[in-house]
């Protein structure tokens, strides 16, 4: 085999050596009923028309709904609007339209 | 070695982990394996070669630049002259990468939203001041494009920066349904020399001899022909045809957008003694719309404003919206549109930073 590097050159590492803490999901739930669902519009056109169908549903299937808006969907949400859906609700959906 | 590639700044103390490339390894196809790279083969970042790249800047390694998205992650002088190398710089456009992150990695800029969006948007980034020549930038033919390793290398260290420490790669964060080829890396210079008006960093506050770089998040160029016009109002209203259709025709006052007037349009302005600030006045008169023309559903289009428009006049761009920048070659009767994003609190503002060594 040709040796295409034969001094074995050492490089710097160009990244951050490391990835954000790693952070396990929720256990998934089994039934909807009973739960609150927060339902969070990301403000791109039509999200709400998705989300009120989404809605809907949930209601039929017995689970209470709480309704959120990103203030832009250019930038990440909110830390404190986070927080209020991680404290409410049992399970989030982050609606994406267009 | 020294006088060749200059010190090696052997006494300072470097951080980063080694990493050795087996011996039967290609480094170039094991730098494309670990996802280092922007698809183009990179130069591989050895420690005499980051050193080096160290001795462009006064700085410390160690002293933290900004902190970068979108996984805001910190980022040292060290991180940042490691992919600077990777990116083919030369020491001497070090202080420019280094400018430019600290420009891009700030709110206003909203790096992390210039990623994620759908939009095409990159960092488009312009040098102003004496460091653009001292360091052999282009700011004549071909300007927006290939051939100069300035103008391509600093762009293309900024966007490996964005890749390797805050973990911004297409198709991860980066959600682009097109992009563009300046997403390489989209770096030009200012021809202040050459221009009869105050230059895009006076604009933003800075003198005309500061070293400066100004963000902007832009889509591709879009050349604008205009051969026929010889005068500034034939001109100004020429060019105001052609950037009431940057993005869309139905988009108004939310994108902003970059003007490169090249040195033979500006010629009709020099010639008709009109400065900036005239230019600005005459060319926004020129960029007010109907806005019956473009509301949902006219002309058969579902995309347009809100009824709620109907009989307003608006205007193009928002205040300050529309960036002018001299450059390009000295032949041609030829002007660039680079378009926006969205602008403002909900988007990204241009931002522009000192040069300092």
């Amino acid at each position: 085999m040709t040796i295409i590097n034969p001094t074995g050159v050492t490089v710097l590492d160009p990244t951050a050596e490391g990835r954000p803490a790693g952070r396990d999901l929720t256990a998934r739930v089994d039934s909807l009923t009973g739960l609150t669902v927060g339902l969070l519009d990301i403000s791109k056109p039509r999200g709400n028309v998705f989300l009120d169908r989404l809605q809907e549903h949930l209601i039929r299937l017995g689970a209470g709904v709480e309704r959120y808006t990103k203030p832009t969907f250019a930038k990440p949400a909110p830390v404190d609007l986070r927080h209020e859906i991680a404290t409410t609700c049992d399970a989030v959906i982050e609606a994406l339209a267009d | 070695m020294r006088a060749r590639y200059g010190a090696t700044g052997a006494e300072s103390h470097l951080k980063s982990r080694h990493v050795q490339i087996a011996s039967l390894e290609d480094e170039a196809e094991a730098m494309f394996d670990r996802g280092w790279t922007d698809g183009l083969p990179v130069v591989a970042p050895t420690e005499a070669r980051v050193r080096r790249m160290l001795e462009g800047t006064t700085r410390n390694p160690a002293d933290l630049v900004t902190v970068v998205p979108p996984d805001l992650v910190e980022c040292t002088v060290e991180k940042v002259a490691v992919n600077a190398v990777m990116a083919g710089c030369r020491p001497e456009y070090l202080p420019v990468v280094l400018a430019a992150l600290e420009a891009v990695c700030t709110d206003e800029f909203n790096m992390h939203g210039v990623l994620a969006t759908t939009m095409s948007v990159g960092p488009v980034l312009v040098v102003s001041g004496p460091i653009a020549d001292e360091i052999g930038m282009n700011h004549g033919i071909n300007v927006l494009g290939h051939g100069n390793r300035a103008n391509s290398t600093i762009g293309r260290a900024v966007q490996l920066v964005i890749r390797n420490i805050g973990g911004g790669a297409p198709g991860g964060i980066d959600r682009a349904t097109l992009g563009h080829m300046g997403k390489q890396g989209f770096c030009f210079a200012e021809d202040q020399a050459g221009s009869p008006w105050t230059s895009l960093a006076e604009q933003h506050g800075f003198g005309a001899g500061q070293n400066t770089v100004t963000a902007f998040a832009g889509d591709g160029p879009h050349l604008v022909m205009d051969q026929k016009s010889r005068s500034a109002e034939s001109l100004t209203r020429s060019l105001a045809d052609s950037l009431l259709g940057t993005i869309s025709s139905r988009v108004v006052m939310g994108m902003d957008a970059m003007l490169v007037l090249s040195p033979e349009h500006m010629a009709r302005y020099r010639d008709a003694g009109w400065d900036r600030a005239r230019f600005t006045e005459e060319l926004s008169s020129h960029l007010t719309v109907d806005a019956d023309t473009i509301i949902a559903g006219a002309g058969g289009i579902d995309e347009g404003l809100p009824s709620d428009f109907a009989g307003m006049s608006l205007p193009k761009f928002r205040p300050g919206g529309l960036l002018v920048v001299h450059a390009g070659g000295p032949a041609g009767l030829f002007s660039a549109i680079i378009g926006g994003w969205v602008n403002g609190q909900t988007g990204s503002d241009p931002v522009t930073k000192e040069i300092t060594q």
